[in-house]
C-alpha cells in the first residue's frame, strides 16, 4: 500500500472516527469478552503415587504423566505435586520437592553406570555387569585384607571398618530392614540409611 | 470466545458490557501468615512448576531474595528484609510478594484493552494475555507494583491465583506446597476468621501487641491477605504500602475524564454534521479559478518570470571514478 502524506492523513482520520464510534457504544468493544481461564493441565492424565526421592522425611508425591496407560502411549512425566493423602506431608513439599519435575527431566541426570578409573579425570560408560562385578571384586579384596575378626583381647568383633556404605533415604521399613541386614552381615560399621531416622 | 466461563466474570477491562453475574461463586482468599513463614521458597518452586516458567539463573545480590524482583516469568517472590526493632534486636521479615487480587483492581481500571483483564466472581483478577495490547497501563495502575511487562511477547503477566486450578476445585499450587502452614486457602470469610484467631494469639501470647491482618480497605479489600507481626508498620515488610489506593491519575483518566472526552468526541461528530448541512463542502470560487488561469497564461507569455528550476535530486551514490 502506498502511503503518502495525504493518504496518511485520511487513514488517521478514519481510525480516529472508528475508535470514536467504538467509544460511543456502536462498536464491538463489548464483544471481546473474557476467554476461558487457562486450560487445566491435569485433566485425564495418569496420576501415580510415589515418595519424594530427596531426603529421609519421605514426603508423598503425585506424579502426573501423559497418556491413560494405553498400549501405544508411552508415559512422560510432566507435573509433580504433593500427595494430600500422605500422612507425612499431607500435600506439602519443600522447595526441592516442589521442583522435582526438573530433577526427573534434568539433562545432567545419570542414566547408566559411569566409572572414573584411578588416574583418569573423566567418567566412562560401563555396563551394569561390569560395574557390579568390579564393585564386588573390590569389596571382597578390601574385606579379605582388612576384616577384624577379633580384637586385642581375643573377643570376636567381626568388624569391617575400611569400607562404608550410604544407602537410600526415603525407603520403606522393609527396604531399610533388608539393607541393614545385608550391610551388617558383611561386618560393615560405617553405614547410613533411612533406618537411622 | 464467549463461553459459560463468562458468566463467572463480574468485571471486564475497557468495556461497558455488563457481565450477566448469574453465578455467584464463593469468594476465595489466600492467607499469608508472615509470622509462620520460614522463607523456604517452596511456594516459589511450586509456582514455577505449575505455571511452566523457568527464569534464567541470576546472581547473588547480598540477600536471600532470589531472583531480585518479580518478572513476567516470576509470579511470586519471597522478599527478605532485615529490621531492627525498638529493643535493638534484629528481626528477619520474610514476605511472599505477588498479586493481591484487589476487590477494586487498579490494573483492571487502567487497562484500555477490552477483555485483557477480568475479575471473576470468586474474586480472582486474571490477565487474559490474548487480549493484551502491551501498553503497560496496568503496571502504572497497580498500587502494589505487581504486573510485569514481558520483553518476549510484549504483554503483561502476573499471578493468576491459579485460576485454572481453582476453577477445577483445587487450591493454588503455592498453597499446597507450603510446608509450615504459613499459606492457607479457603473462603474469604474463613480466612478472615483464621487470621483473626492468629492475630489474637500473636497479641496475647506471643508478645506482638501490634499484630494484625492486612486487608487494605483502600482497594476494597484484597483476596490475598497477610498476617503481620507489625501491622502498624507494613512498610518494613519490603515496602508493603500502608494505605494503598489506585493512583489519582488513573482515577481521573478512567473516571471523570473518560465520559467528558467521549462527550467531546460525540459533539465534534454532531457539530461537523451540522456544519456540513448548513455550509456544505468548501468549494473553490469560480472567480479564483479564473484568476489562477490568467496567472498561468501570463507566465507562459513571459509577462511574469518563470518558476526557478527545481534543484537536481541529491544523489547518495558516490560517482564512480572515471576509467583512465
Amino acid at each position: 500500500m502506498e502511503l503518502n502524506r495525504r493518504s496518511f492523513m485520511k487513514l488517521s482520520g478514519a481510525s480516529l472516527a472508528a475508535t470514536t464510534i467504538g467509544a460511543l457504544g456502536f462498536g464491538a468493544a463489548g464483544e471481546a469478552l473474557a476467554a476461558d481461564v487457562r486450560p487445566f493441565k491435569l485433566t485425564r492424565s495418569t496420576e501415580t503415587r510415589n515418595t519424594c526421592t530427596y531426603c529421609s522425611v519421605g514426603c508423598g508425591i503425585l506424579i502426573y504423566s501423559y497418556g491413560d496407560r494405553a498400549y501405544n502411549a508411552k508415559p512422560a512425566i510432566f507435573h509433580i505435586e504433593g500427595d494430600p493423602d500422605h500422612p507425612v506431608s499431607r500435600g506439602s513439599l519443600c522447595p526441592k520437592g516442589a521442583a522435582l519435575l526438573d530433577y526427573v527431566q534434568s539433562p545432567d541426570r545419570v542414566h547408566h553406570p559411569l566409572m572414573r578409573a584411578p588416574g583418569t579425570n573423566e567418567f566412562k560408560r560401563v555396563s551394569w555387569d561390569y560395574a557390579l562385578d568390579r564393585i564386588a571384586r573390590l569389596m571382597k579384596e578390601d574385606r579379605d585384607k582388612n576384616f577384624i575378626a577379633k580384637n586385642d583381647k581375643g573377643v570376636p568383633v567381626n568388624r569391617w571398618t575400611t569400607t562404608g556404605m550410604l544407602a537410600a533415604s526415603a525407603s520403606s521399613n522393609e527396604t531399610a530392614w533388608i539393607t541393614w541386614k545385608v550391610v551388617r552381615s558383611f561386618g560393615m560399621v560405617v553405614f547410613d540409611n533411612q533406618a537411622r531416622v | 470466545m464467549t463461553d459459560l466461563q463468562s458468566l463467572n466474570v463480574i468485571r471486564i477491562s475497557a468495556s461497558d458490557a455488563n457481565p450477566p453475574q448469574l453465578r455467584q461463586n464463593v469468594e476465595v482468599a489466600k492467607l499469608i501468615d508472615v509470622t509462620r513463614c520460614i522463607g523456604c521458597k517452596a511456594c516459589q518452586s511450586a509456582c514455577m512448576e505449575w505455571n511452566d516458567y523457568r527464569p534464567p539463573v541470576g546472581y547473588f545480590n547480598g540477600t536471600y531474595t532470589n531472583p531480585h524482583d518479580l518478572s513476567h516469568d516470576q509470579f511470586t517472590l519471597m522478599r527478605f528484609d532485615e529490621w531492627v526493632n525498638d529493643e535493638g534486636d534484629l528481626e528477619w521479615l520474610i514476605r511472599k510478594d505477588g498479586c493481591m487480587h484487589c476487590t477494586d483492581p487498579g490494573c483492571l481500571k487502567a487497562c484500555p484493552a477490552p477483555g485483557a483483564i477480568v475479575q471473576y466472581s470468586n474474586g480472582i483478577v486474571d490477565f487474559i494475555e490474548e487480549n493484551c495490547i502491551g501498553c503497560g497501563y496496568c503496571v502504572k495502575g497497580c498500587p502494589f507494583n505487581i504486573p510485569r511487562y514481558s520483553p518476549v511477547d510484549k504483554r503483561a503477566y502476573k499471578c493468576t491465583l491459579c485460576s485454572d486450578r481453582v476453577s477445577y476445585g483445587l487450591e493454588p499450587a503455592c498453597i499446597k506446597a507450603c510446608p509450615t502452614g504459613a499459606l492457607l486457602f479457603g473462603s474469604k470469610a474463613d480466612m478472615t476468621d483464621v487470621a483473626n484467631g492468629r492475630v489474637e494469639e500473636l497479641r496475647g501470647q506471643r508478645g506482638f501487641p501490634n499484630a494484625g491482618l492486612y486487608d487494605p480497605p483502600g482497594v476494597g479489600g484484597t483476596h490475598v491477605m497477610y498476617v503481620l507481626h507489625h501491622a502498624d508498620k507494613p512498610e518494613i515488610y519490603s515496602n508493603l504500602p500502608k494505605d494503598p489506593h489506585i493512583s489519582w491519575l488513573v482515577q481521573v483518566w478512567k473516571g471523570a475524564y473518560k465520559p467528558l472526552a467521549v462527550a467531546a468526541m460525540g459533539l465534534a461528530i454532531v457539530g461537523s454534521f451540522i456544519h456540513a448541512v448548513i455550509y456544505g463542502p468548501n468549494e473553490v470560487d469560480p472567480h479564483d479559478v479564473e484568476a489562477g488561469r490568467r496567472m498561468v497564461d501570463r507566465r507562459s507569455r513571459g509577462v511574469i518570470p518563470p518558476r526557478p528550476p527545481e534543484p537536481p535530486p541529491v544523489s547518495h551514490v558516490k560517482p564512480e571514478e572515471p576509467v583512465k
